[in-house]
């Protein structure tokens, strides 16, 4: 095996001129640490085949030792793991890498190295590794799959390995609309976009190479006269210059969408040793085409003969690809096994680049004379009738065994061999919609079926494989749909080709003489023998064969396996291939990161998050912060010393319970109702009445679902005839709002009333503590009257703050005498510091939580979606004049039975003890089983008014219980505490504190 | 947002037992057809509009938009 040494540029694999690469600017790279060397314009595979290097990687089950197969995105052999540390990237397909300077890449699937792979030692144990071999072997002792066997095939398997570390680069999405989407920049697409871009359309145009041509770049061709090069160039300078047309190479289409939507990766960054600053890795397009033209060319087949997965058997194409594009020579004497014509052309252009032609051989038995004379012409013996039965060498291919038609084999040395099996166009993103692509006998190839609205197909990814014929097509595709959009294009006279390949398919599916094994799916070493194992068990429908023997499974999706594997199955069921059908394709065409998919999703930034009016306040004064859904909301605020959070709440609550203190409420819903018919709008969703509310005035309302739980709870205010202000919970907030909007438009369209959101136009502080009401007087304008006549507990009125206006609301969830004091949001951060200044104690949710135990109110904690409205003590608000919804679900036998489990306190018989929320409760002595259960504990806080822990339990009967005792059963917390049954209202049990 | 054929019954006009019954099959029972299917969407982040989407559920072609307030009965109360 010949290698380029560091340094030398030129190497005998390398021709002095032609190409689409840029000798101007050389790269240098490393392969397994080796120094090598390319031109910009390579891809990775290219460069390697240009030092020489055939070897590139170990396969996936049986480490064969595997070379490079093809030119594009359908390699399943040559997958390289790239850069290092945390940009560490596996299963790079080399032939989709654009070559630059410092690039690094390592071969995947050996140990330890690529020329000696200890673990090719598992082939040795191929009889037992067969299509579904873990279905059968590994299975005795049991116990050892779990412990000894899962976990060094674990080991074992895969190919590359990702990084451990966190991507430190990013990814962006964008959107993108145009009226014609060309999703390939070969023949067929270029004249499609040139012809849209005539017309004066939006054309976007997207190809996954890095430049674009498609086989343009591939093949030698001639179009008007000239080498198809030029007319490629001219093609895309004329589309670069208009302003309508957007052109995307590194842009592979990966899916099909809904209503005209593609989904489109653009590799802004992969071609980079590391993105500059501030620009993606990768973009994510969303594009909306009006219309779309699939111009995707088509795959080539590989044959299935024994031995042809060995290093220097490659696709035909590709071969010459390699010669043509990027002027590399994959070997110095190559064999040719075609089954048609095409195939014919990478013998002649190799010839022509100086590799000896050692024969050709081609299945088929009667050749015209043409082609004789071709065969003569290359100085190449021709085996007609002809097919390769084996091929030979250890790292490198180094012979081939030839069958010929007189029965005869012979051995000829060559170090490469093209084969071409014929082509299959690419018809996957027809399929997405979930049309199937149907079989065309006479090219013995799937072609577009239903195609998703508003695509069309053109090319050889509709089944056209000759040059004129993708132009022709590739125009009147275009003008079709941009006729459709009501575009009148100018007929043009399409370019003169000389093309005069014979386009007649003679498929030969398999080899079946010969030795060794005869791949199918390279990548998931899949061999024809496991498609007869799935056969002889049973696996014979298309899907079966597919996740019975994983073939089409691998990262390259089968795109060289497919077909090959289901005309074989075909063939062993008798039945046509039109009757055998395919899998369905789905999104993506080629593997998309997920970085891509989340883009700036990530950490920090997966959700917004949302901070209070008062948030840069409580900031500084080194407050700690809880996530209430999106909100931040602060939890407590420690002071100097403190060095527990139960002594900065306990002291908190103290303050409010004693003095007074600011919270923080603006997170809670806040809903304006407006209309003549608001008051019974509200009746109807509330379980209490708010018709009858005066203005001025708060009511507690309770609203359930219309199956009869609570969905949340909350305080409304009427504040005019036709004008109320409803407050739901900080969780409830957006589900209020829809369930009040589904009301409005869905069930009750023709009351007179409107809604809208203000949680965050208004900032809300709760003022809570004997001296509230001495507090809101210093801040509010001296008219206001805050007297107990003026502005009784649950009264509502407008004051002004230094001239703004402000809402002041009477309500307590603290159960101390307290209000609520409302100002518009950009005032928030002023008035808490103002409230502070003049001693009001900043307390946080913590310590809300705390005080509204104390008090028994209900939060979410019991409001869990199992509660009922008479569960929670509630049965007295329901009313019995109006309906509202889930009245009538909410007296279900079911959800009024005296078993219920319902609100009741708890406190420990031993004061020292601790309550935690979850804990079960058990009758004392019972056994803790779960027939015993008697209910839960929804919430639990340590009362510093009292000196010892409380909580609150949903008991089976509870208020009916209350002085009995149980047991707070608490396994998971080794938590096991006598309790006893009480009032769930700690303190000041007949309100007192809050009338004052 | 699920199926809008269902319509809320009219507590008014029924019997406790048959309000019941009808409550029941408003609030659980669902048609799965294997087709044509009007189903409600909510624009929840943008105009909070409620709608009636007609969609296939087989192919998720779309064959109509209407605001959901034009599909709605007023109950008799």
């Amino acid at each position: 095996m010949r290698r380029g040494g560091a340094g030398i540029m030129m190497t005998a694999r390398r021709l002095a001129s032609g190409g689409v690469v840029d000798r101007a600017r050389p790269c240098s790279f490393t392969f397994d640490g080796k120094l090598l060397n390319g031109y910009h314009g390579d891809s990775l595979a290219s460069a390697l085949l240009a030092n020489g290097v055939t070897l590139v990687g170990r396969s996936f089950k049986y480490h064969r030792p595997r070379g490079i197969l093809s030119a594009g995105s359908e390699e399943p052999n040559g997958l390289v793991e790239l850069r290092g540390a945390a940009r560490r990237e596996p299963n790079c397909k080399s032939t989709m890498v654009e070559l630059f300077d410092g690039l690094q890449a390592m071969s995947q699937n050996r140990w330890p190295s690529l020329k000696l792979d200890l673990l090719s030692a598992v082939s040795l144990l191929s009889p037992m590794l067969a299509a579904g071999f873990y279905y059968k072997t590994f299975m005795w002792p049991a116990a050892f799959w779990e412990k000894l066997y899962e976990p060094a095939i674990r080991r074992a398997a895969g190919l590359g390995r990702g990084a451990a570390l966190a991507d430190p680069d990013s990814y962006e999405k964008a959107f993108g609309f145009c009226d014609l989407l060309v999703i390939g920049s070969g023949p067929s697409g270029l004249i499609a976009a040139l012809t849209a871009a005539r017309a004066g359309a939006r054309v976007i145009l997207c190809d996954e190479d890095f430049v674009l041509g498609g086989r343009l770049l591939g093949d030698r061709t001639e179009i008007e006269g000239q080498p198809g090069d030029q007319w490629r160039q001219a093609a895309l300078e004329e589309l670069a210059s208009c302003d309508l047309v957007t052109i995307m190479p590194r842009s592979t289409v990966f899916g099909v969408y809904d209503h005209g939507a593609y989904g489109v990766l653009e590799r802004t960054g992969d071609h980079l040793a590391i993105p500059p600053a501030h620009t993606p890795r990768q973009r994510l397009w969303r594009i909306v085409a009006k219309r779309a033209l699939l111009a995707a060319g088509a795959v080539e087949r590989p044959i299935v003969f024994g031995g042809n997965d060995r290093p220097g058997v490659m696709l035909a194409g590709a071969v010459r690809t390699y010669v043509n594009r990027f002027a590399a020579l994959p070997c110095q004497r190559l064999a040719l096994f075609t089954t048609h014509d095409d195939g014919w052309k990478t013998a002649i252009d190799c010839r022509a680049a100086g590799i000896e032609i050692a024969a050709i051989i081609d299945s088929r038995s009667d050749l015209p004379d043409t082609l004789s004379s071709v065969a003569k012409n290359l100085g190449a013996p021709l085996f007609a009738g002809g097919q390769v039965i084996g091929s030979h060498g250890r790292l490198q291919l180094e012979a081939i065994d030839i069958s010929g038609a007189d029965g005869k084999t012979t051995r000829l040395a060559v170090d490469g061999l093209a084969m071409s099996g014929g082509w299959n166009p690419t018809v996957h993103l027809t399929c997405h919609h979930g049309g199937r692509p149907i079989w065309n006998e006479a090219l013995s190839c799937f072609v577009p079926g239903k195609l998703p609205p508003g695509m069309r197909v053109a090319g050889s990814a509709n089944g056209r494989f000759d040059l004129a014929g993708c132009l022709k097509e590739g125009a009147a595709q275009a003008i079709a749909a941009l006729g459709e959009l009501g575009f009148s294009p100018n007929a043009q006279p399409l370019p003169q080709v000389v093309d005069e390949t014979n386009r007649t398919a003679h498929p030969l599916w398999q080899v079946t003489a010969g030795k060794g094994k005869a791949f199918v799916d390279f990548q998931h070493d899949v061999t024809r023998d496991d498609v007869v194992l799935a056969y002889r068990e049973g696996f014979r429908s298309v899907e079966h064969l597919k996740r019975y023997t994983t073939l089409g499974m691998a990262t390259d999706q089968g795109k060289t396996a497919n077909l090959n594997g289901l005309a074989i199955m075909a063939d062993l069921l008798q039945r046509p291939i039109a009757e055998v059908g395919t899998t369905l394709y789905r999104p993506p065409y080629t593997p998309v990161a997920i970085g891509a998919f989340a883009g700036h999703h990530r950490g920090q930034d997966f959700r917004a998050t949302r901070l209070t009016p008062s948030h840069v306040w409580a900031a500084a004064q080194g407050a700690l912060f809880v996530e209430t859904g999106q909100w931040l909301r602060a939890q407590y605020f420690p002071q100097a010393g403190e060095q527990d959070w139960l002594v900065s709440v306990n002291r908190e609550v103290m303050a409010v319970r004693s003095g007074v203190g600011v919270c923080d409420v603006s997170t809670l819903g806040k809903i304006d109702i407006q209309g003549s018919d608001a008051g019974i709008f509200l009746d109807r969703v509330y379980i209490n009445s708010f018709s009858t509310l005066a203005i001025g005035k708060t009511r507690y309302g309770v609203m359930l679902r219309e199956d009869g739980i609570v969905m949340d709870d909350g305080t409304t205010a009427r504040l005019g005839p036709d004008h109320f202000l409803m407050s739901t919970t900080t969780a409830n907030a957006a589900k209020v709002m829809q369930h009040l909007e589904f009301c409005h438009q869905v069930l009750w369209p023709k009351l007179d009333v409107q809604m809208v959101s203000v949680t965050e136009q208004w900032a809300q502080f709760s003022v809570a503590g004997p001296r509230a009401r001495e507090l809101i007087g210093q801040v509010v304008a001296p008219d206001a009257d805050l007297s107990q006549d003026a502005l009784p507990f649950m009264g509502a009125v407008t004051v002004r703050v230094d001239g703004v206006k402000a809402r002041l609301f009477r309500i307590s969830f603290s159960g101390e005498l307290a209000y609520e004091i409302a100002v518009p949001a950009r005032y928030g951060n002023a008035l808490m510091q103002r409230l502070c200044a003049l001693g009001a104690v900043p307390y946080g949710t913590e310590a809300l939580g705390v005080m509204r135990i104390e008090k028994g109110h209900p939060a979410g904690n019991e409001l869990n979606g199992t509660t009922t409205a008479r569960d929670l003590g509630m049965g007295r608000m329901l009313s019995t004049k109006k309906d509202f919804i889930g009245r009538v679900m909410a007296d279900r036998p079911g959800l009024c039975g005296p078993e219920r489990l319902t609100l009741v306190g708890v406190k420990p018989l031993d004061p020292g003890d601790r309550l935690r929320a979850g804990a079960h409760f058990l009758p004392v002595g019972a056994t803790a089983s779960a027939e015993n259960d008697q209910g839960y504990l929804t919430s639990a806080a340590f009362s510093p008014s009292l000196g010892h822990w409380i909580g609150l339990a949903l008991i089976s009967a509870g208020p009916s219980r209350i002085g009995e005792k149980l047991r707070a059963y608490d396994p998971v917390r080794n938590g096991d505490v006598a309790v006893e049954l009480c009032s769930p209202v700690f303190i000041d049990p007949d309100g007192e504190r809050v009338r004052g | 947002m699920g199926d809008a054929k269902p319509r809320r019954p009219d507590p008014a006009a029924l019997e406790p037992e048959a309000a019941r019954e009808a409550f029941y099959d408003y609030v659980y029972l669902r048609d799965n057809p294997n087709g044509i299917f009007r189903e409600y969407w909510y624009h929840s982040s943008g105009c909070h509009q409620w709608l009636v989407v007609t969609r296939d559920l087989r192919t998720h072609a779309i064959a109509g938009v209407e605001p959901a307030s034009c599909a709605g009965v007023e109950p008799a109360s």
